[in-house]
């Protein structure tokens, strides 16, 4: 088990240094111009720009810039704006000119938010979606079966920001049945932190739970006709032992891949929710950092969601060889 | 522990009320083919079925049964007027091919098949209480302690995800009410008993730990972990490795021996027939086509297709010579042949005067008149048959 996490663990290593230098490669090395997006379009002097070229290091090589960027990450680093020298703290991904804040700060301070939404949102799929799914599975064939089956096939061709847009305007601002989507630390007042997160928690859980539902629906079937379930039925065991033990814990294995990829991707930015329920989280940061061209922002926003892909995967392979005993001699 | 069957047997008075009583079941519980082709016929093989071979009472009796699952195609016939018994500590070998029945009817024995596919009517008795109309509550209490199953392969039919200890342990405690600790002394008991050496370390072992023969060992140890009166092994052997097909052969009939449960051992392979069976049973297209003890079946048998079952044994001796396949496919049974459905890859049916093959379904009769060793065949000199061409042929 350890050799497994051990050897997983170098490999996911290697993927977070491949990542980093192709985020690297992609602003810094293709033609962009980062000195002239800082500097922007009006009162750019030619001596500003390359004032900014040179305190950025921009006019070194690229494989020093690198290096720098790198050590930055676990050293911080230092750097001058307007003749200010700003110290940027490790794990420095850069620095913002545009806010004047460094990059690091800026994701910390966003980061609960998206976290606070993920959480609720997979609490919600791994509940609702799965049990949903095992009981489609159990009766499958059935009206029941059919019916849920259509629903969700209905409920998933409608674009998810359509649902999210509708539910924000018809549900929370002219008939307010539902409270409004706000952030509060939950460390200042959890009660509020709930009501806020409350909305968009059960949009994009629910829209989400039809996916999941249909995942473990097919998976599930499958399980159930597994001569491992004849036997378990030969042994007398109840339907509900069956259902619920027996094939779940086999059914849940293609589950759970889709689970760690669709977390991480989610903590990487819920755009759209963040965005309609007005979240300051990873997404809205992304989005107007991509509007004000921060390039420092977005990479190393790209960097952290990367990351996360990575971590989640290695929890997902952890999370396997807990489920599949298979799995570790492997 | 084979009985030979007594020659002129007397079928006691208590025996001949309860037939009469089961021959008196409601029409609905009667298929619709049995009803077409009149009570006599169904009366009597009842009586064959209620009276085992060997003249033993009973432990496990089906009579007339029938089990068919409505399709998109149409119904498919997949057992007909099926009827046998199965006293203690006696092995009845239900043989045929793929296709033939024999795993739908022991299936239906379990109660295993879904409820809302499958059409099963007749009348399926343990120890004389009748199991079909049952709950799935009161099946459940049934399975796995009174009746269990061997599968055929124990590398699917075992979870992959628990050890085989959780396993053992689960079954025993659906039905015994026992703590963890007990629960895991009786399975590190069964797992000794089945031969599987080291059992406290086997116990906390995966599925995928153990090789093919243990892996069955421990079905078995499992199967047998509540002492069930009647184990239905399902080709136990067909997956495993011949040198160890020997080996969980001894073994069943070894805790035969200690635990005296009736064993309805599906099989095709005529091998362990002959090592295993008291009786057996030859099934073909969902019927019963012979039924006799191994002896009778074995050495006499009196259906044109157990000549075929025994013919198309290849033989070491005969290296040279090739193998005598039966022509032909099982029929579909969505669509059965009209009449005797061997008769369209039947090398007899010349033999029988007229159409009688494919007009009319031939009755299981006993073969010399009386005795207990049934066949469903139209020819007249079966015997004569037999001893002149299909015999030599057999070396």
């Amino acid at each position: 088990m350890l050799y497994f996490v051990a050897r997983r663990l170098v490999s996911a290593l290697s993927v977070v240094l491949a990542t980093l230098i192709a985020t690297f490669a992609l602003f810094f090395v293709a033609p962009t111009d980062p000195a002239g997006a800082i500097c922007g379009d009006r009162n750019c002097t030619q001596q500003r720009y390359q004032e900014i070229k040179a305190n950025l290091h921009l006019d070194q090589p690229k494989v020093q810039q690198f290096a720098e960027y790198t050590a930055g990450i676990f050293t911080g680093r230092d750097f001058t704006t307007s003749g200010v020298k700003q110290h940027c703290a490790a794990p420095c991904l850069g620095f913002s000119f545009k806010n004047d804040r460094p990059v690091t700060d800026m994701i910390k301070s966003r980061f609960p938010v998206t976290l606070s939404l993920v959480l609720g949102y997979a609490v919600l799929v791994l509940t609702i979606g799965v049990f949903v799914g095992s009981m489609a599975a159990k009766r499958r064939g059935t009206l029941g079966d059919r019916a849920l089956m259509t629903s969700t096939l209905v409920v998933s061709s409608v674009p998810y920001y359509i649902v999210a847009l509708m539910v924000a305007l018809y549900l929370t601002v002219l008939y307010p049945i539902l409270p409004r989507g706000e952030w509060t630390p939950p460390s200042e007042n959890p009660g509020k932190w709930f009501a806020g997160m409350l909305t968009p928690w059960l949009v994009l859980g629910i829209y989400n739970c039809v996916q999941y539902a249909r995942y473990s629906r097919g998976s599930m079937v499958e399980t159930l006709s597994e001569d491992f379930i004849r036997t378990a039925r030969a042994k007398g065991l109840s339907d509900r032992v069956i259902t619920y033990k027996h094939a779940l814990r086999s059914g849940l294995i293609p589950v759970v891949t889709i689970f760690g990829l669709d977390i991480a991707a989610s903590l990487g930015g819920a755009i759209f929710t963040e965005r309609i329920f007005d979240l300051p989280g990873l997404g809205q940061l992304v989005l107007d950092s991509l509007n004000n061209y921060d390039l420092p922002v977005i990479m190393g926003t790209v960097l952290v969601a990367s990351v996360l892909i990575v971590v989640m995967n290695l929890l997902v392979d952890i999370g396997y060889s807990l489920i599949d005993p298979r799995v570790r001699l492997a | 522990m084979s009985t030979p069957a007594p020659q002129d047997r007397q079928v006691p008075e208590d025996r001949k009320d309860s037939m009469a009583d089961s021959a008196a079941t409601p029409p609905a519980a009667t298929d619709a083919v049995a009803a077409k082709r009149g009570p006599s016929v169904a009366t009597r093989e009842r009586r064959q079925g209620s009276i085992n071979p060997s003249g033993e009472t009973p432990y496990l009796v089906v009579e007339d049964l029938a089990v068919k699952f409505p399709t998109a195609d149409g119904l498919v016939s997949a057992v007909n007027g099926l009827s046998y018994s199965v006293p203690l500590g006696r092995t009845l070998a239900i043989v045929g091919e793929s296709g033939s029945g024999k795993s739908v009817s022991s299936m239906a024995v379990m109660g295993l098949h879904d409820r809302k596919r499958t059409r099963i009517t007749g009348s399926i008795r343990l120890g004389g209480d009748e199991m079909i109309g049952l709950s799935e509550n009161d099946l459940m209490k049934i399975r796995g302690d009174a009746v269990s199953m061997v599968f055929q392969d124990p590398q699917s039919s075992l979870h992959p995800l628990y050890t085989i200890g959780n396993q053992l342990v689960e079954g025993y405690r659906v039905h015994h009410k026992v703590s963890k600790d007990a629960a895991k002394k009786r399975a590190l008991e069964m797992l000794d008993l089945v031969g599987i050496p080291n059992p406290q370390r086997r116990f906390g072992q995966y599925p995928h730990e153990f090789s093919g023969g243990m892996r069955q060992r421990a079905m078995i140890a499992m199967s047998l972990i509540n002492d069930p009166k009647l184990v239905i092994a399902d080709e136990p052997t067909t997956a495993l490795d011949v040198t160890v097909q020997a080996q969980i052969l001894d073994l069943l009939n070894n805790l035969q021996k200690e635990f005296g449960s009736a064993i309805v051992l599906i099989t095709h392979d005529l091998g362990v027939v002959a090592e295993m069976a008291d009786d057996v049973l030859v099934m073909y297209a969902g019927r019963c086509v012979e039924y006799g003890t191994a002896e009778d079946v074995l050495a006499n048998p009196r259906m044109p297709y157990t000549w075929g079952l025994l013919e198309s044994i290849p033989t070491v001796s005969a290296a040279n010579e090739r193998l005598r396949p039966i022509t032909g496919l099982p029929p579909s049974l969505l669509n059965l042949p009209s009449g005797c459905s061997f008769r369209p890859r039947c090398p007899y049916v010349d033999r029988v005067k007229g159409e009688l093959c494919s007009t009319e379904l031939p009755e299981l009769l006993p073969v010399d008149g009386a005795g207990a060793h049934v066949s469903r065949c139209h020819l007249h000199d079966k015997a004569s048959i037999y001893e002149a061409e299909v015999a030599p042929r057999l070396g």
